[in-house]
């Protein structure tokens, strides 16, 4: 099963133009590597602070857009992982053992990722299949070259 | 119990450790006492005492340390045992050799790195001498930490038979002293073959499961994918692992849109491309350019270290799990059928049927010659092929004669091979459908 876990952001990781510090950095490296050697990571970014950013707000048919920065740093996302394991407890497993990925005290949620089968129960196969088709006419991206 | 409940949840949280753990301890443990299976059994005496210890002192801060701490200590107890104990058997005063020529290692392997010896692991889970059946469970057992009834059900197989798979497998490389060593020079290239033989069959068995009745089991899929990425990472050099890697990445991307909603398998052509996992298809594609790159590196060094012949100028060969992969490639990077690159499909399986001649991959390389210069030009490759004694029994080939028969308006001709395939498969659904094929054949003459 695939996970998807979070790392929070804080108030330091959303000021503008910041930077990790250098340790941390190798520190945060070195765990990566540990979880590609152990075939745990599908895919990974690091996000740019709320500045860089925007909010589209619906209420009934109206959208608002909102620009960064927002507030609630501990609510934001900073940067995630993609994981394939076997069971929830292991990717705790993995998290923990992550080094703190800020230099105050900070939050990883880990989220489970939604398989097709999971959408069994709610929707019909009609629908299964329009939800992937709309996916799949996201660009191929590397794949067109 | 409820779910909630501090013990299983313990319990649950030793299981994680230990898949993330076992394979380093028994690689480390098994360089201590050059035996597989006594490593195996010591690792799995750490668990237990992890089990026991564990609920009362809280999880230790570095569960790995401790357990192949533990392990080791156990090592040591049993050889001092044996060495105190009467010498009447030969094998405790080799254990005992064992333990002083390794004596050293004892106290500084803690803070080894452990990669080699992980990779020393892989290499004898997969060693030639074994089966390939054996080395396929030992590999789930020892690398992707599959328990003994995890692998039975994963092959169908009944669980007493993988377990003594599994002991054979164990005693034969202790008897046979396998080194436990990276193999070096002209024997590298043959064991990792060797290797990605036995992942690539686990993703197979996953992939297009030979029996049961699921057609595919996804959890075997993710396990052979699992040691491929490891391997990845252990032998980052190796141009033809990172083609296994990038071959099943790209063929497990399709795994949704293989079987219809009644389980039913749905060829490449057919499927709905929106079902394709793009997550796997870009990982795939990544890892082509790896091993692209690392062949492009080695030439260019071949080409600087020697004179510029005209033969060197060629492009580095591909070995053909990289050329697979890359034809893999040519149907994912495809949005639609239409859009797929037939030429150079076409030109990829010359370059295969070169490296490795099958007239398998011949008939498969005329099915893409159909696609690419029409059905006449495949017939000629195909009806070459028909005199080949090897493919007498196989029923793809008068099926892919039938159907280029049929688009070239030869429907008579068409309809017999269409029966002579419907005689020869052995899958009743295939064979529905090449009867119903040749029926229709038989409306299109009259």
């Amino acid at each position: 099963m695939r996970f998807m876990v979070i790392v929070k952001a804080t108030p330091e990781s959303e000021k503008e133009g910041a930077l990790p510090d250098p340790q941390l950095l190798a520190e945060m490296g070195k765990f990566n590597e540990e979880l590609i050697k152990a075939g745990v990571v599908l895919a990974m970014d690091g996000l740019h602070p709320s500045s860089k950013g925007a909010r589209v707000k619906f209420s009934g048919k109206n959208r608002t857009i909102i620009d960064g920065p927002f507030t609630e740093a501990k609510e934001l996302v900073a940067g995630f992982w993609i994981w394939q394991v076997k069971s929830l407890e292991e990717a705790i497993e993995w998290a923990k053992r992550c080094p703190n990925p800020h230099d105050s005290d900070s939050e990883i949620e880990i989220r489970q990722v939604f398989e097709m089968e999971d959408f069994a129960p709610v929707l019909t196969e009609e629908q299964i299949q329009h939800k992937v088709t709309k996916r799949a006419e996201l660009p191929l991206q590397t794949a067109n070259k | 119990m409820s779910a909630t409940d501090p013990h299983q949840a313990l319990h649950r949280t030793i299981e994680a450790i230990w898949r993330i753990e076992r394979a380093r301890v028994i690689a480390t443990l098994t360089r201590l006492t050059r035996d597989v299976g006594l490593a195996e059994d010591l690792a799995q005496e750490a668990l237990v005492a992890a089990l026991e210890q564990w609920p009362r002192t809280g999880v230790p801060e570095n569960p790995g340390a401790w357990l192949t701490a533990t392990a080791k200590r156990r090592a040591i107890d049993l050889f001092r045992r044996n060495a105190v104990a009467e010498r009447k058997c030969e094998d405790l005063a080799r254990d005992l050799a064992t333990l002083e020529q390794t004596a050293p290692d004892l106290n500084s392997t803690l803070d080894d790195p452990i990669g080699d010896d992980l990779l020393r692991l892989v290499f004898i889970s997969c060693h030639p001498i074994l089966s390939t059946e054996s080395r396929a469970a030992l590999a789930l057992r020892l690398l992707g930490g599959l328990t003994t009834a995890e692998i039975a059900r994963a092959f169908l197989t009944p669980e007493p038979t993988i377990a003594q798979r599994i002991v054979r497998a164990k005693r034969t490389l202790a008897e046979k002293h396998v080194p436990f060593e990276v193999p070096r020079g002209a024997e590298l290239a043959a064991r990792v073959s060797s290797v990605l033989e036995v992942i690539y069959l686990i993703f197979n068995e996953g992939y297009s499961a030979t029996a049961g009745e699921d057609l595919i089991r996804p959890t075997l899929c993710e396990d052979a994918l699992r040691l491929g990425r490891i391997l990845a990472e252990l032998t980052p050099q190796e141009p033809e692992v990172h083609g296994l890697v990038a071959l099943m990445e790209i063929q497990a991307s399709r795994t949704r849109a293989r079987t219809g909603s009644g389980g039913e398998p749905i060829l490449l052509l057919d499927q709905n491309r929106a079902l394709w996992d793009l997550l796997l298809v870009r990982r795939g594609l990544a890892a082509i350019d790896r091993a692209t790159n690392i062949l492009n590196i080695n030439s260019s060094t071949d080409r600087s270290a020697t004179d510029i012949s005209p033969a060197r100028k060629n492009a580095p060969t591909r070995g053909p799990y990289l050329l697979q992969a890359e034809i893999a490639a040519c149907h994912a990077r495809a949005h639609t059928p239409e859009a797929t690159d037939w030429p150079r499909i076409v030109s990829i399986y010359t370059e295969l049927v070169d490296l490795t001649p099958s007239p398998v991959i011949e008939l498969n390389r005329a099915v893409a010659v159909s696609m690419a210069n029409g059905p006449q030009a495949a017939l000629d490759l195909v009806e070459a092929l028909a005199t080949d004694p090897s493919l007498d029994r196989y029923h793809l080939l008068p099926s892919v004669r039938a159907d280029l028969l049929y688009k070239l308006g030869r429907h008579g001709e068409a309809r017999t091979q269409f029966e002579l395939a419907a005689s020869l498969t052995q899958n009743t659904r295939e064979r529905v459908l090449l009867l119903a094929r040749a029926a229709s054949c038989q409306e299109r003459s009259s």
